[in-house]
């Protein structure tokens, strides 16, 4: 490792990839977008941007819905949630996902709990990171056994869908028209050939391709001050996973 | 409406075959009803779950309860996935209806309103649309080249779920969980389990109506202290993550997942 842990620089990532945004929803299960989301507002603040409003699915304390489990839903056919995250057990070269299950469905060899809320949310949030900490050829597949929610679509109304995938090993773009991924970057400690052998479907990348973009000491600062702090509150276990990693790399 | 009655009279409201309507895990789930019904063995049931479901849908499908299953994602949440689901979604135990979230909500709206069908955005293109032949795409009738899909009515035969009080009236406390509301006005009878009684009328103020399901909606009333245990209850108390990883192991095996619901309804009340 360098200066900064993978996690740190995933949390990094993704303040990047948020830049902009005014309203992000994450899940109460999804430390490392909402780390990334509280680093993007920190940063705002300080450099007297506009705030950013993060709402965390399921926590008590930092969601400010009222309208109960509906609101989440209506909030984004308004169109004020500029940004959201998604996964997937299988993701493929088209930005389909697949949170059902492997094999023929409905009696699936492997079943994942179920679509949730993206067969939704993949189509109207403007801004979909796709996210997944495992770059492996069992998730990265040629084509998803059961497509929960499509990477595209044609002759509907539509207004979101992918911006970008984000897994513990790179960073890829997505070109809607073209339905392809292109490798934007390796992080610290891949290189393109690590992408490619654990990468499942093909993709779009230049001849050489450059290492993620390191976090700075502003970032680093920020993230292990002030968001650390803030992540105690509702991820306590992922905060102290974040100081042990540091303490193990310093 | 509202009858204050022994929790086994509530939870013999659930028949055979019954539509049943739970809610998700951090909403007020009653696992001590869900105890009492599982007592009674009441089979075929085709449970809606608002939308997802965790501990109570993994155990009445254990029990061999469930007929159908309408859901959007079954999880134990951090303790990982739903034994009980995967190994009967494996072996075709049940009809399986999958869902994707605002679906269910806008179905359950849908009834609440008393109309046959609700409009959504989304869904076209998700394998989803494969299996469930009641969701249709129409022409959006106001705008050219505008496909949508519309989902029928939900209408639960019962609707069940915790709450942290109710009154001698029958008004239950919401606060928040909304989807409590559209759920209770969609469901033909509404049964709540209820930390404690509040001997002053929850209609009294302005401020403590805004978060009230009115006694109109609900049927039947249980007091059961801790009766969402091992799950939450907002603003009361917290989800008991170890007892739920203590579930979550011992339900891999159908073995296993009978001796931890041999004794689950004592150990429920004593959770109290």
């Amino acid at each position: 490792m360098g200066d900064y842990t993978n996690r740190e620089l995933l949390i990094a990532c993704v303040a990047d990839l948020l830049d902009g945004i005014r309203h992000v929803a994450v899940g109460a299960s999804s430390p490392i977008p909402a780390a990334g989301a509280m680093l993007l507002r920190a940063r705002n603040e300080q450099a007297g941007k506009p705030r950013v409003r993060i709402s965390v699915l399921g926590s008590e304390e930092h969601n400010f819905f009222t309208n109960g489990g509906a609101e989440l839903f209506d909030c984004t056919a308004q169109g004020r949630v500029d940004a959201f995250f998604l996964g997937g057990g299988q993701i493929d070269g088209e930005a389909n996902i697949n949170l059902v299950g492997t094999g023929d469905y409905p009696q699936s060899d492997v079943r994942w709990p179920g679509c949730f809320g993206s067969a939704f949310m993949y189509y109207l949030v403007p801004r979909v990171i796709l996210f997944r900490e495992e770059h492996s050829s069992r998730v990265f597949v040629p084509k998803v056994d059961y497509v929960s929610a499509p990477g595209t679509s044609e002759g509907i109304v539509r207004p979101g869908g992918p911006h970008a995938l984000l897994t513990g090993m790179a960073l890829f773009s997505f070109d809607k028209t073209r339905k392809r991924f292109a490798l934007q970057s390796a992080h610290h400690g891949f290189t393109a050939a690590d992408v490619k052998a654990n990468t499942g479907f093909e993709y779009d990348a230049a001849d050489i391709v450059p290492e993620t973009k390191a976090p700075n000491a502003a970032t680093l600062t920020l993230l292990r001050g002030r968001v650390t702090e803030e992540l105690s509150e509702s991820y306590p276990q992922f905060a102290e996973l974040l100081r042990g990693e540091r303490m193990a790399a310093a | 409406m509202g009858e204050i009655v022994s929790l086994e009279e509530l939870a013999a409201e659930v028949r055979p075959g019954c539509k049943l309507a739970v809610p998700a895990d951090y909403c007020g789930v009653a696992m001590a009803a869900t105890a009492a019904i599982i007592a009674n063995r009441p089979d075929r049931l085709h449970v809606v779950c608002v939308p997802v479901t965790g501990m109570q849908g993994d155990m009445l499908i254990g029990e061999g309860l469930v007929g159908v299953l309408e859901t959007s994602a079954v999880t134990l949440g951090e303790a990982g996935g739903a034994p009980r689901f995967q190994d009967a979604v494996k072996k075709g135990s049940f009809r399986l209806m999958d869902a994707t979230c605002p679906a269910v909500h806008s179905g359950l709206i849908a009834a609440q309103k008393g109309v046959p069908f609700l409009p959504i955005r989304g869904i076209i293109g998700s394998d989803l649309l494969k299996t469930r032949a009641d969701w249709k795409i129409i022409d959006n009738p106001f705008a050219k080249g505008d496909p949508i899909v519309v989902v029928p009515a939900i209408q639960p035969d019962v609707a069940i779920f915790h709450a942290p009080e109710a009154d001698r009236l029958g008004n239950v406390r919401i606060g928040r969980r909304r989807e409590l509301v559209t759920m209770a006005q969609a469901a033909k009878a509404t049964i709540v389990t209820v930390e404690r009684i509040s001997e002053t009328s929850l209609l009294a103020t302005e401020d403590s109506a805004a978060g009230v399901l009115p006694a109109l909606y609900v049927t039947k009333i249980a007091v059961a202290p801790r009766g969402a245990w091992p799950l939450g209850l907002w603003g009361e108390y917290a989800v008991d993550s170890a007892e739920i990883a203590r579930y979550a192991a011992m339900a891999k095996t159908p073995e296993g997942f009978a001796a931890y619901m041999d004794g689950f309804a004592r150990r429920q009340r004593e959770a109290a």
